[in-house]
């Protein structure tokens, strides 16, 4: 008989309506939840020949499995997050059974009422910002003070130095994009900008970012991104998302 | 998962990159470098190898596969 382990995909506490019959999680496995002192977790039993440490160390480069369980668990933790408050867990967390996820339900208890509080009527949005330096600059063309040769003069300059300056605008506009999204959000976290391989643009990304926002500032939040569009600076905007960037709880369990 | 996904939609009409592969990315920012983090008594820690480094290396090779095809 193959061994199993206990994949962990999420954190909530515990709601009168936690029923996931009909849920799959990865390699299409029943969804199942195991309660604990008022904290559910959601998991499934996964066999330890694709999910223990030396296949896992394989089957991570495989970049179909890896999209298929990345998948898979984004969709469990969606599932839960439409019901309540949810502490999503990294990807591929695999315990050697339910008593060790009771452990640290038990153990850690405190720590996840404090970040499932923290996340409760919260989402997470995702904004990239790209600039493009193959384009020409913004064209800022000065009113002419000083005649026709002052004005090519300064129209040459500005040539020269388009290129270094389209860039620096573009640096800072990514950051007063940032800083002004992080006065509507609740909290912000900046990912590790994205290889151009792997965002599939050529443009180089300035910012990263990620915002917890209260939903009921969603509108206010997604008008501001729209607002500060198109300054030599291309947005994009994902989400929302489950607060997977804001649930930074780095639990150590002793047992 | 992206709301005004034009950009990902178009590059996968050009067939330079599928859309679902944009996301992927996106979804990995956060799979592996967000949630919550467990150690201690399993059967693996994520911490145990930088998957972060793996998954990314692979996503890289995949894409220029792709576009060398393309």
């Amino acid at each position: 008989m193959t061994e199993t382990g206990t994949y962990l995909y999420a954190v909530t506490e515990e709601t009168p309506s936690s029923d996931v019959e009909g849920l799959h999680g990865v390699a299409d496995t029943q969804v199942r939840t195991i309660p604990c002192e008022g904290l559910v977790a959601y998991v499934s039993t996964v066999p330890l020949d694709q999910f223990g440490a030396e296949p896992l160390r394989r089957s991570m480069e495989d970049l179909d499995w890896l999209g298929e369980t990345a998948g898979a668990h984004h969709h469990v933790v969606e599932e839960v997050a439409d019901r309540a408050p949810v502490a999503p867990v990294r990807l591929v967390t695999v315990y050697r059974g339910d008593e060790q996820v009771k452990d640290l339900l038990r153990e850690r208890h405190d720590d996840f009422v404090d970040v499932l509080s923290s996340v409760a009527g919260r989402r997470e949005w995702g904004v990239k910002a790209y600039v493009d330096l193959s384009a020409p600059g913004p064209s800022r063309t000065a009113p002419s003070l000083g005649g026709p040769g002052t004005a090519y003069l300064k129209r040459r300059q500005a040539g020269l130095r388009s290129r270094e300056e389209a860039w620096r605008q573009a640096a800072a506009h990514a950051e007063h994009l940032h800083a002004t999204l992080s006065t509507v959000a609740v909290a912000s976290h900046r990912h590790r900008a994205q290889d151009p391989e792997l965002s599939g643009r050529k443009e180089a990304m300035l910012l990263n970012g990620a915002y917890l926002v209260e939903r009921s500032r969603d509108d206010e939040f997604l008008k501001t991104v729209d607002d500060l569009r198109d300054r030599g600076v291309e947005i994009e905007l994902t989400g929302p998302w489950a607060p997977y960037s804001f649930t930074d709880l780095e639990v150590r369990g002793d047992g | 998962m992206t709301v005004d996904g034009p950009r990902g939609a178009a590059l996968a009409e050009q067939g330079r990159l599928p859309a679902e592969r944009v996301a992927l990315v996106d979804l990995l920012d956060r799979l592996l470098a967000g949630g919550v983090v467990v150690s201690g008594d399993l059967v693996l820690s994520i911490a145990d190898i930088d998957l972060v480094r793996i998954s990314l290396r692979v996503l890289i090779m995949s894409v220029r596969e792709n576009l060398g095809e393309a």
